[in-house]
């Protein structure tokens, strides 16, 4: 009586081939590579960099290839007091970057406006783009942030990879 | 301690409204239309070479409501000075000294920028902090914290911010520290 063999592994045509959904290949994928968009505009950014520098090492979540262009980037950290002058510039830096794309506010500011209950500062970045993963602190600790970057990754985990990250893509593949 | 020698000669050479001395530090008050050559003479016969900053002050619901106070230093004997003019709401335009100090082009757009008081003879008056087209002047007794909203498309928008009852703000109350602290609170 012949065993059943598992079928994402096969052991006569070696360890090459695993079988999986494209959901989960694409969520890996994406998950262990985003690629950060540093918006960093105030004190946060200081830690921002703190957690790319070998201590804290951002690295070890895929996550170190800090890109000054929005056009390569997946994930945006928004790293401090966002004001209204800048406001309309992250948004414009944010429409740049090709989806799928993710947001991250880092710290009270970029969150809530913070301490800032003021003239000139934005209440909240979520009131211009949408929020994936919100880290409190002020400034929060690197500990915090790759917690916060930890948590955008189990959320991609659990996305369906094409239906809500390009909506007008699987539309037209539908029609 | 007794009045300095330079202020006694601009007190000489012009007409001062008001002398003030406090903890050493000497302020004359003098017509607004007459400060650009006050300070050319601080600067050029004085040595008052170095302009530290000029202010603007609100002093809403006096008469003149505007003052502004030019920082003096001179290099050589280590003496501060400040010129004071007052600026009435009716009539916001004061000569410029930036052809004096080019220091005092960004410290006069700031002026202008957070209360409307314009310089004649400025070569680049424009905001330097909010934006062009921003409808108010954010740092007058009159404007709210909180902020106004405005709307310009495409370039800048600004809404009031929320004082109270948000999120992260503190609660006036007698109840403890702990309770009165801000932190995050579910919104109603």
């Amino acid at each position: 009586m012949p065993e059943i063999s598992p079928v994402a592994y096969d052991s006569k045509i070696e360890g090459n081939i695993i079988f999986t959904r494209l959901d989960a290949a694409m969520n890996w994928m994406r998950k262990n590579s985003l690629w950060p968009m540093p918006m960093g505009l105030a004190c946060c950014a200081i830690e921002l960099m703190g957690s790319a520098c070998a201590r804290f090492d951002i690295a070890r979540f895929g996550a170190e290839v800090m890109r000054f262009s929005p056009r390569q980037s997946d994930v945006m950290i928004v790293a401090g007091t966002v004001t209204y002058k800048m406001a309309l510039a992250v948004k414009r830096i944010w429409d740049q970057m090709p989806e799928p794309k993710w947001c991250i506010a880092m710290g009270a500011c970029a969150s809530s406006g913070g301490m800032y209950r003021s003239y000139a500062v934005l209440q909240g970045i979520d009131h211009l783009l949408p929020v994936d993963v919100y880290i409190s602190g002020c400034p929060p600790r690197p500990e915090a942030l790759i917690e916060g970057l930890m948590r955008l990754q189990r959320k991609i985990d659990t996305e369906p990879a094409l239906r809500n990250q390009k909506p007008e893509l699987f539309a037209s593949l539908n029609a | 301690m007794a009045v300095s020698s330079s202020a006694k000669s601009i007190q000489g050479k012009f007409k001062t409204l008001r002398t003030v001395e406090f903890r050493g530090e000497t302020t004359l008050y003098v017509e607004s239309k007459e400060i650009h050559e006050v300070a050319r003479f601080a600067k050029e016969d004085l040595g008052f070479s170095y302009l530290v900053d000029v202010s603007g002050v609100d002093n809403f619901g006096d008469e003149p409501r505007f003052e502004i106070a030019y920082e003096l230093y001179q290099f050589d004997t280590g003496e501060h000075l400040r010129l004071k003019i007052s600026v009435s709401e009716d009539d916001l335009e004061v000569p410029t000294v930036s052809d004096l100090w080019p220091t005092a082009d960004w410290h006069e757009r700031e002026v202008y920028d957070m209360y409307g008081i314009k310089f004649s003879g400025h070569p680049d008056l424009r905001r330097i902090l909010m934006w062009e087209g921003y409808p108010f002047f954010p740092l007058r007794k009159d404007f709210p914290l909180a902020g106004r909203p405005s709307e310009m498309p495409d370039v800048a928008f600004s809404s009031a911010a929320p004082l109270a009852g948000g999120p992260f703000v503190t609660v006036p109350s007698t109840a403890t520290t702990k309770d009165r602290e801000p932190r995050s609170r579910e919104l109603e």
